[in-house]
């Protein structure tokens, strides 16, 4: 990995500034450095004062921090970004033709392009929703795909989120804040707006409303509570929408409807855009132990009275077994190839594979099956001996929990130090939106930058931060 | 076989019900050899939310308690026509993937006890094997009215030597499953010959056997299901296809009092006579 020459979105390969980061290079060499420092603990004051803070897993000290932001924004042409987005669009597409197809005739299996025992093994398969069709036959209205890029035109899908993707308020608060501090900077530059994202959430969700819906559905966020991860993030979305933030001691089921309680008594909802796990989610039908659910909220969504964003069961699309079918997955129903790369993934569960990923342990990436947050991981050139040899472990012992990578040359992005502008390893999330209109991909997404030099895990349970993603209009 | 079926199913609570609702699993449907001709369901202290179709083409009704009521009564009286078919259902058909019917469940995990049984019946074909083994499920687990408990293993059942019906179709769908068959539980209503008034619904297996298909067997009257069975629910064990599962605050304790008729419909008999 260390040989490997690392592509910079700024400077290149050190042959000059590129063309998208032309016009801010230009403004920040005016700037004062010492300003520059100021600014940035502004935007951190900023932020504090928003409110948006994060919980770390396990972390009891410290049940609020901070993500950190760096002011240095990613800058993405708009003739990159619409290679990307189109890439995007299909493996969306996709994504949810394939949920359609497992949870109905599932012909993949039957055409032979992917073994039966990837459906019938997996914990994330649920068969409730076996025959059911959710209104506009959407599952994904909500997906992040999880892009790295190691070259100019080189992308690669990381991971898909068809769950819950989160973080998409720091999208909006990073543009924001970048707004309210570098006011110059947008009009200098032609960036492409992502504050549309809650109107189009909205419009999205309410176009998957179900027939029994008026003209005008009742939509609504429904949390888990505010001792989640993510809580800000719902209630920060409600807000933006308009819309109601709800728990599940605020709805029953009434009328055949799922209903809130409000001040003028209990109101039908029509879509609930839920950021709860499928098992909580109804201690009816699903983990009876679960007080954050509805009981019965399941009974109505199979009724076809609800929406419930994302459908139960498309966590199924995010595992990372599944993950490695994927260039078949986007061939067998949109009859193309895929315009978006999978990094080439072995799956330790075939044993010549697991062969493979034993013998070259240091050179790989190791990855749960189902694990997300950067979580029971190993990452081969940068584990010590003791890791490597906990995971040589892990792998005979359960190989099918593991899938395997190359260490990718991810792409690095300045980050603002005291020593002055120094390149990290980031990614993108871009957020997708999808209804029966369409697929919405706001321009942009979330960028989180590894703050440690030489790091490539970037998830901020793991002291990741963020900058604002810029896409150009060209 | 024209059946008539009347079935109330009561309960009493010491205290008001806050809040509470049921799933119901009680409408049995048309399918080969069983036409239901009519069927209705009347509710007392309780509301009627939503209807469905589960995975396994299972009627689902949602019903939830009227608030504070003390009493809620399900009644259910319908006709059912009935055709010889010597216990095959035929070809799988339905979303549900046929492997899904060899997931093994809780209730029907294979311990010693069961691997012992299976090994115990004679080997022919997977129909024969079946076959065999309802008289010796009968043997090992003695019917006894009460004597087991409803979240019984079938590996529990086997081991305690005794219990209901309930029992005996889980024995028989751990043996098919480990077996390498895929199996399931049915909940439906049988005639009795010598009486209308059942005690309870009754439950048996159904296997998925070569060429035939699904075949259902019946290890607690060592018996494949003729004209007189009425198939209501079917799932991968119990839990699946119970009649009723339901949650509930408030009410504290409850007393149950279950009414079954089944009763061979005299006109219908004269016809086919």
């Amino acid at each position: 990995m260390g040989d490997t020459p690392i592509f910079d979105e700024m400077n290149g390969m050190g042959d000059g500034i590129r063309r998208p980061y032309e016009t801010f290079n230009n403004w920040f060499e005016g700037e004062n450095p010492k300003e520059l420092r100021a600014k940035q603990r502004e935007a951190e004051e900023l932020f504090r004062l928003t409110g948006i803070t994060f919980n770390v897993y396990g972390r009891a000290e410290a049940e609020e921090r901070l993500i950190p932001f760096d002011l240095i924004p990613r800058i993405i042409s708009g003739r990159e970004w619409q290679r990307l987005s189109k890439g995007i669009e299909q493996r969306v597409r996709a994504i949810n033709a394939f949920l359609h197809d497992i949870y109905h005739g599932q012909e993949i299996v039957k055409a032979g392009r992917i073994p039966e025992e990837m459906i019938s093994r997996n914990e994330a398969f649920e068969p409730k929703m076996i025959g059911v069709t959710p209104p506009g036959r959407i599952y994904t209205h909500i997906v992040g795909i999880d892009l790295v890029r190691t070259g100019p035109d080189e992308f690669y899908v990381l991971e898909d989120n068809g769950r819950t993707p989160s973080g998409v308020s720091y999208m909006l608060e990073n543009r924001e804040t970048m707004l309210q501090m570098f006011p110059e900077l947008f009009s200098t530059n032609r960036v492409q707006p992502v504050q549309t994202y809650p109107t189009d959430l909205l419009k999205s969700l309410a176009a998957c409303a179900p027939a029994s819906a008026g003209d005008r559905p009742t939509v609504a966020v429904m949390t888990p509570g505010i001792f989640n991860s993510a809580y800000f993030e719902h209630s920060f979305l409600a807000d933006q929408m308009g819309v109601e933030l709800v728990e599940g001691n605020d709805l029953r089921v009434m009328d055949g409807k799922l209903c809130m309680r409000t001040t003028q008594g209990y109101k039908a909802i029509d879509v609930v855009y839920r950021r709860i796990d499928d098992d909580f989610l109804d201690p009816l039908n699903f983990n009876p132990e679960s007080g954050l659910g509805v009981p019965g909220i399941m009974d109505v969504y199979r009724s076809g009275r609800l929406t419930i964003a994302n459908a139960p069961g498309t966590g199924i699309c995010d595992d990372k077994a599944i993950y490695s079918y994927m260039p078949e997955i986007v061939e067998f129903y949109t009859g193309e190839k895929p315009l978006l790369e999978n990094v080439p993934t072995w799956r330790c569960a075939e044993p010549e594979a697991l062969a493979y990923v034993l013998d070259n342990l240091e050179e790989l990436v190791v990855k749960e099956v189902h694990g997300s947050g950067g979580y029971g991981m190993l990452i081969g050139p940068t584990a010590t001996k003791k890791d490597l040899a906990l995971f040589r472990r892990k792998l005979k012992a359960r190989p099918s929990n593991y899938i395997a990578q190359p260490t990718l040359a991810l792409s690095t992005v300045p980050i603002f130090t005291k020593a002055g502008l120094s390149p990290r390893h980031v990614d993108l999330r871009p957020y997708v939106l999808c209804s029966p209109q369409g697929i919405n991909i706001t321009p942009g997404g979330l960028t989180r930058v590894a703050l440690k030099k030489g790091s490539l895990v970037v998830n901020s349970s793991q002291g990741g931060g963020t900058k604002d993603t810029w896409v150009l209009e060209d | 076989m024209r059946l008539k079926i009347s079935h109330t199913t009561r309960y009493s609570f010491d205290a008001p019900v806050s809040s509470g609702m049921q799933q119901l699993r009680l409408r049995p449907r048309s399918r080969r050899a069983q036409e239901v001709t009519e069927w209705k369901m009347t509710l007392e202290g309780a509301v009627h939310e939503v209807s469905y179709e589960d995975q396994h083409g299972n009627c689902v009704d949602l019903i939830t308690f009227e608030r504070d009521c003390t009493e809620l009564a399900v009644h259910c009286e319908g006709e059912v026509e009935l055709s010889e078919s010597n216990g095959v259902i035929g070809r799988h058909t339905g979303p549900v993937p046929l492997w899904l019917y060899k997931r093994v469940t809780e209730r029907t995990k294979a311990g010693p006890a069961i691997k012992a049984l299976l090994k115990s019946v004679d080997a022919g074909n997977e129909l024969g094997r079946c076959h065999a083994l309802m008289p010796a499920i009968a043997k090992s687990v003695v019917y006894e009215t009460g004597s087991s408990e409803s979240d019984w293993s079938a590996e529990e059942a086997l081991a305690a030597g005794r219990g209901v019906c309930q029992d005996h179709a889980h024995v028989m769908i751990a043996c098919a499953r480990e077996a390498g068959l895929a199996a399931r539980y049915v909940s439906g209503y049988l005639m009795m010959d010598d009486r209308t008034q059942q005690q309870a619904m009754h439950a048996w297996a159904e296997v998925h056997v070569p060429d035939l298909g699904w075949v259902g067997f019946d290890p607690a009257n060592e018996m494949c299901p003729d004209e007189r069975y009425v198939r209501v629910a079917v799932g991968l064990d119990y839990a699946e296809a119970a009649p009723v599962n339901g949650l509930r605050s408030g009410g504290d304790t409850e007393t149950l009092s279950v009414a079954i008729e089944v009763a061979r419909q005299s006109q219908s008999q004269s016809q086919s006579q």
